[in-house]
């Protein structure tokens, strides 16, 4: 199957990626720098395969976060994606650059660390997410059924935007699956 | 470390020669201290912005400003110190090959403002050589003030990502930036062509 229609057809199955990439695509997100994760998987392989998007890897996740504050500045939409390890990497620039500078930063954060999480480290950072976000009384949203994804999704970008504050959506295993210990 | 044939230069001068060449509203993104210090400190252009944390992320910033205003021409202040914070970013913009991006590292080997303490870097790494590892074949030292002009007159005409190093003394920035982060950014922006002011 050409990778342009298995991408259609993912969408029209309701896929959570499938569901994600039509709304960033909606919401003229076109820039999706990232640190891969496992989960994410077939959402990144499905922004290579589309055109409209500009999706490439990043050494680092802070590295991603000033393209996308960039990027917004110079007037086009970015969103970044990792993982929530990547994530405990980010609070120095969440608190000198996305929030001070009113910066609607949109992450899409995989969860691991829980329901099922097989690493201790993994299972401990994961703990630091939410009180770093709370910290800074940042917007986040832990999405967990395929049926909120799209309404969560949507309105949060939205309003990232127009608030110009950034968002954080965690998709939770029960979303997506998330990594078990024999893959 | 092959710099014996370059001169010591001085940041703000260096960076005061930068503006000058500007005619077309490029933007110039200035990193943390000293760098946005100086830039401040050559006058402020409503296409300057200056960073005022988030150590080392000029160069992304500027990736970011490059890759959403293609038409437009991008130049970064960075110090050593900051870009050792990100190496990887170095790949990164060599892997994306924006045409309109220009970095400048000024390199003293130390971190001038905490108090002068010698970056790990110092005397044993060759920024240039780290770049052009990095996969960007346009890096060079410049060898004088002279040779930093015309490096940015070929990077200014260049259709690939072109980093130019200099060799700077330890004198602190001449100017504060006005630490003003909304302002900075709200300009910034206006200065781009992205917003009308109120």
């Amino acid at each position: 199957m050409a990778i342009a229609e298995q991408q259609t057809q993912e969408s029209r199955d309701g896929s959570w990626h499938g569901i994600v990439l039509q709304i960033l695509k909606r919401n003229e997100i076109s820039l999706i720098p990232y640190v891969p994760d496992r989960v994410l998987t077939p959402l990144i392989k499905n922004l290579h395969a589309d055109p409209f998007f500009t999706t490439f890897a990043t050494a680092r996740e802070e590295e991603a976060v000033g393209i996308v504050a960039g990027a917004w500045m110079g007037g086009r939409r970015g969103a970044v994606l990792m993982q929530t390890s990547g994530f405990a990497t980010l609070a120095n620039v969440l608190a000198s650059l996305a929030v001070p500078y009113q910066i609607p930063l949109i992450m899409f954060v995989s969860e691991r660390g829980t329901l099922g999480e097989f690493n201790y480290g993994q299972s401990l950072v994961c703990r630091t997410m939410r009180p770093v976000l709370d910290s800074l009384a940042l917007e986040h949203h832990t999405i967990t059924r395929l049926d909120e994804l799209e309404f969560i999704t949507d309105r949060s970008i939205k309003q990232a935007v127009t608030t110009q504050a950034p968002v954080a959506l965690i998709l939770n295993p029960l979303l997506t699956g998330g990594k078990v210990f024999d893959k | 470390m092959n710099t014996r044939n370059t001169k010591v230069m001085n940041r703000f001068d260096v960076t005061s020669r930068l503006i000058t060449k500007l005619k077309h509203e490029e933007a110039v993104i200035g990193g943390i201290g000293n760098t946005n210090f100086d830039l401040w400190a050559a006058g402020h252009r409503p296409q300057n912005f200056y960073m005022l944390g988030s150590m080392g992320l000029a160069f992304p910033i500027a990736l970011g400003v490059a890759l959403a205003q293609p038409d437009r021409r991008v130049f970064a202040l960075e110090g050593d110190g900051s870009l050792l914070m990100q190496l990887g970013a170095l790949a990164t913009i060599a892997a994306l090959k924006p045409k309109n991006l220009t970095m400048i590292v000024m390199d003293n080997g130390i971190y001038q403002i905490t108090g002068a303490q010698p970056t790990p870097a110092a005397g044993v790494a060759d920024i240039v050589a780290i770049a052009i590892g990095s996969g960007l074949a346009s890096s060079a030292w410049a060898a004088d003030e002279e040779d930093f002009e015309r490096l940015v007159d070929d990077a200014m005409a260049a259709s690939e990502p072109s980093l130019i190093a200099v060799r700077i003394d330890d004198k602190p920035g001449v100017g504060t930036t006005r630490r003003d982060p909304v302002q900075i950014r709200e300009r910034f922006m206006h200065g781009l062509g992205v917003r009308e002011p109120l």
